[in-house]
């Protein structure tokens, strides 16, 4: 994929927010939030349904006018710049907006016609995805797989080689094997320079992205590489395992240490309020707890926390009342 | 053809549906026990949506025996769609009715008496912590707190079998687990719970797993037998290997 | 312009796959025209009387006066001869003729039978025989009031309904009924066609393209008017080979005022459909605002100079009524534009107006 033409002269920013403010009634969207998107990155906007990513993405993509606050893209305000910017975004809206009884190759052949071009024209563009699709050029967009609804639509953004990609929750309601496929797509479409914004629901995917936002409530609650924001969980995290979790976790909420406990994947995590304290320390201790208290069988070892942990922390923080201790 | 004496609580031997010369559920056999949590995967259009169709008697099987509850899935699907509850993302609460108004609707749907239906409805309310929005609609309520007061009224009448179909799709991570909590709250109280989700992290909460693939069941058991017998470290990876094995292995994400 | 285009294609292929709808609407309007069939009495009112007096006396004074204050004939003019008729009959100028005899005075003084000749144009649905109810009583009321034998002045109908020589029900409907069912089409197509956009989401990625709201107006409502167009073909099939209603005039001219009126009908649904986000929101919307105007106050069942004032006046803003008295007048009367020209321009304003309000009220954004 050949990269689009660099931005003329500014080294402003592909996407600069500046406390942007939306309200749904008296409901706070987006809520004060200030970010920005560095060129060429590959920026993942991480949060539950509700978060406001999706209202956030509609305001970037000139669809939505914030209520206070102002936001930039390529250089333009998304409020003045509406038809300059509406040339040059690719966006792939939640729900894959594709006409369900056009084939696939109608589908491009519209959006493609609509920025006036074809596909022929760029086909290098979206050779990579669309080799994919062509086997089923003929087939109606309603007859497809999640997957290939997926790559369709990405196809029908890329198609007139847009210098920003903003894609809102594209791996949503679509089965793990076509995520991970999906990853693989925009980790390639990266190496062009392309900057590429994207949202998704799933904690797991944040590590493919360069850099990453946690959003809950309009807020956003971390912002850097993914790395980074993992390692920013700032208590000493254990994984608890053993025979049965229900009761396991029952018990550690009696357990004097306990900062935060829930459940992860086959394990339970355990955050240990003491701040500071020497992780096998801490596994030691817990482990004992649960011993004396008839868990024979638990295992207790430090464990380096995710992103998905940190999420959950900060919420905590956030929303005392939702805490899952 | 019989109703299992073990009392296991679905059974499947041979299950099949077909649309036309489109196999959509291929000879399915399986057990589901009392009390289990059973997590039932696969990949979108691999023939699960088809599969829960038949077990909650809202399809009849082409060919193949199922018993639900006790019930066989062919000749007694009233009497199973009065055992099992029910929830899905698409099936819900009426969001224009209140709080109350749904419970009271569902519990008269089941036929459950007035005082059983008060009972139930201020237990419902106490647990979740809704008593002082009863009296407001539901569709103003936060996507979570949907999520949990219809899985309550999923067991308004106190089924022996419920079926969940992406509960938690969109939710949040806290929320999640809070509803998993709920499920392992009825679990224990014997209710058995089958469920699907696209979360792989939410499999492994599950007592035992089945993974679909092009209408047969590619995989089951524990997600630790699972994983030992594919030797992958996560329920995502044993999912990629079944069902795309040329991905397997690449550019896997650190949960 | 390659973007429109693309549009125009795009809508050609949603219209020729909606199987379903598409058979809807060519079937339903020979459905119509079918089951259509039965006849509104009406009370009447206000019908433009010409009066054709050679030998005018206080006996026929008199007698014109009683048809004057009646409230019910308008008299818009009186001539000696019946020179004149055929034009005013034609322009809808006159509804009704009421001829005298020569010598109807003294005739009737002499106590002999005078001859008063009555001519309505039948074109009206079924009110020519209620017209002619209407001068018998006035007559029957003269008579008795001047204590003459009933039966002294001997009234000839004759209603020479001078268009509708075989007064078929169905002619006098087909003009009316094309009407209806081009404005079901134009308006309930557009506004599914917008909203369905909405629905599936697509809209939102329409309105993040360079798409300007006139592109998009004018690339869902130009793929209707070829629908539209085989409908009314549809029609006048059936209404020709079915019911053998006559085509006086130019049929050219019909299919060019039924493209127009249809140009008019997909403007109103797309204004509607704007500001409607659902589907089934924007049907009631476009059936309220079209079609129960299009059949009560078109003129199509229910004649215009029979509804109270207020509804006059409304009327002058349905489209229908134009278009109805369009083909009624091409398909029965066989005039042509040099008589339609002013309610052709009505109808080409209509179209300016609705398309400009359209494309003002298009959102661009989604708030």
């Amino acid at each position: 994929m050949t990269a689009p033409p660099p931005a003329a002269r500014s080294a402003e920013p592909p996407v600069v927010i500046d406390d942007v403010v939306k309200h749904y009634g008296e409901v706070a969207a987006v809520d004060h939030v200030t970010i920005e998107v560095r060129q060429g990155e590959l920026f993942g906007f991480i949060g539950p349904d509700g978060a406001g990513k999706t209202t956030l993405f509609r305001i970037l993509t000139t669809l939505l006018l914030p209520d206070a606050g102002s936001a930039r893209v390529l250089g333009l305000d998304v409020v003045s710049g509406i038809w300059s910017l509406r040339r040059q975004i690719g966006y792939m809206p939640g729900r894959f907006s594709l006409y369900p009884d056009l084939s696939v190759r109608e589908n491009l052949d519209f959006f493609a016609s609509v920025f006036g071009t074809t596909i022929a024209r760029e086909y290098d563009q979206i050779a990579p995805i669309y080799s994919q699709l062509e086997p089923f050029n003929d087939r109606r967009a309603a007859a497809l797989s999640g997957g290939m609804k997926q790559k369709l639509a990405l196809c029908c953004a890329l198609v007139h080689r847009p210098r920003i990609l903003f894609l809102d929750e594209p791996t949503t309601g679509v089965d793990a094997v076509s995520r991970r496929e999906f990853w693989e797509l925009l980790a390639r479409m990266r190496t062009s320079g392309l900057t590429i914004v994207v949202s998704t629901p799933y904690m797991d995917e944040a590590n493919r992205c360069d850099r990453v936002a946690l959003m809950q409530s309009g807020r956003i609650l971390a912002t850097d590489a993914p790395a980074a924001v993992a390692a920013s969980f700032d208590r000493t995290l254990l994984a608890v395992r053993s025979g049965d979790r229900y009761r396991t976790l029952l018990a550690l909420r009696g357990y004097p240490h306990t900062h935060l406990v829930y459940p992860f994947g086959d394990a339970l995590h355990l955050a240990d309020d003491r701040v500071g304290v020497d992780a096998a320390h801490a596994a030691t201790d817990a482990a004992a707890f649960l011993r004396e208290k008839g868990f024979a069988d638990a295992r207790v070892e430090p464990t380096p926390p995710t992103i998905e942990d940190v999420f959950i922390a900060r919420m905590s923080v956030v929303e005392p009342t939702e805490a899952a201790t | 053809m019989t109703a299992p004496a073990d009392g296991a609580a679905i059974r499947t031997n041979g299950l099949t549906r077909t649309f036309g010369r489109f196999t959509a559920v291929d000879h399915i056999t399986f057990d589901v026990r009392p009390g289990e949590v059973f997590g039932f995967l696969g990949a979108n259009g691999a023939g699960k949506t088809t599969a829960i169709r038949m077990l909650t008697g809202l399809l009849t099987p082409s060919s193949g025996e199922a018993w639900v509850a006790g019930h066989d899935v062919y000749r007694e699907s009233e009497a199973i769609k009065r055992d099992i509850g029910y929830m899905s993302q698409r099936f819900s609460l009426y969001d224009d009715l209140t709080v109350r108004e749904n419970i009271q609707l569902y519990g008269g749907i089941y036929d459950l008496s007035g005082d059983q239906i008060r009972d139930r409805t201020e237990r419902i309310l106490s647990r979740l912590g809704l008593s002082h929005t009863a009296h407001d609609a539901v569709g103003a309520l936060p996507l979570g707190w949907k999520q949990k007061l219809a899985f309550s009224v999923a067991l308004l009448h106190e089924p022996r079998i419920v079926f969940l179909d992406e509960p938690t799709s969109g939710v949040d991570p806290i929320t999640r687990r809070q509803f998993w909590e709920m499920i392992y709250e009825a679990a224990h109280a014997g209710t058995t719970v089958l469920v699907t989700t696209h979360y792989m992290d939410e499999a492994e909460y599950c007592d035992r797993i089945s993974i679909m693939v092009s209408g047969r069941i590619a995989a089951i058991g524990s997600p630790s037998e699972l994983k030992r017998d594919s030797e992958a470290s996560s329920i995502d990876e044993v999912f990629v290997r079944l069902v795309r094995p040329e991905l397997a292995g690449r550019g896997g994400s650190a949960a | 312009m390659s973007a429109l285009y693309g549009l125009l294609r795009k809508e050609t292929y949603h219209i020729l796959r909606d199987r379903r709808t598409l058979g809807v609407l060519i079937f339903m309007p020979i459905v119509q025209v079918m089951l259509f069939g039965f006849s509104i009495s009406t009370d009447v009112r206000d019908v433009r009387m010409v009066i054709v007096d050679p030998t005018p006396d206080a006996t026929t004074l008199a007698i014109r006066d009683r048809f004057a204050a009646g409230g019910i004939f308008r008299v818009i003019g009186v001539s000696q001869t019946e020179q004149p008729l055929d034009r005013l009959f034609r322009t809808d100028t006159a509804q009704v003729a009421l001829i005298f005899e020569p010598a109807f005075g003294r005739h009737l003084a002499a106590g002999d039978a005078a001859q008063l000749l009555v001519i309505t144009d039948a074109t009206e649905p079924n009110t020519g025989s209620s017209r002619q109810l209407y001068v018998n009583a006035v007559i029957q009321q003269y008579e008795s009031d001047m204590g003459k034998r009933s039966g002294a002045v001997r009234i000839t109908p004759q209603v020479r309904s001078r268009f509708n020589p075989t007064r078929e029900s169905t002619n006098l409907f087909v003009p009316g009924l094309m009407a209806m069912v081009l404005t079901i089409i134009a308006a309930l197509m557009t506004a599914l066609s917008l909203t369905r956009e909405k629905e599936t989401g697509t809209m939102e990625a329409l309105l993040v393209s360079p798409l300007r709201p006139w592109q998009i107006i004018v690339g869902k409502v130009a793929p209707y008017l070829g629908i539209g167009f085989v409908s009314v073909l549809a029609v006048l099939g059936v209404a020709k080979i079915v019911f053998h209603v006559p085509m006086q005039g130019s049929l050219a001219l019909l299919l060019a005022e039924g493209t127009l009126f249809i140009l008019v009908a997909l403007s109103l649904g797309i204004l509607v459909s704007a500001r409607t986000s659902s589907q089934r929101v924007a049907m009631l919307a476009a059936m309220m605002g079209t079609m129960l105007p299009t059949q009560m106050l078109s003129g199509f069942i229910f004649p215009i100079e029979s509804m109270p004032r207020p509804l006059q006046w409304v009327s002058i803003i349905v489209p229908a009524r134009w278009f109805v008295l369009i083909a009624r007048g091409i398909m029965l009367k066989g005039i042509g534009l040099t008589y339609l020209w002013r309610e052709t321009l009505v109808l080409a304003a209509m179209t300016l107006v609705l398309l400009v309000a359209s494309a003002r009220s298009f959102k661009v954004r989604l708030q």
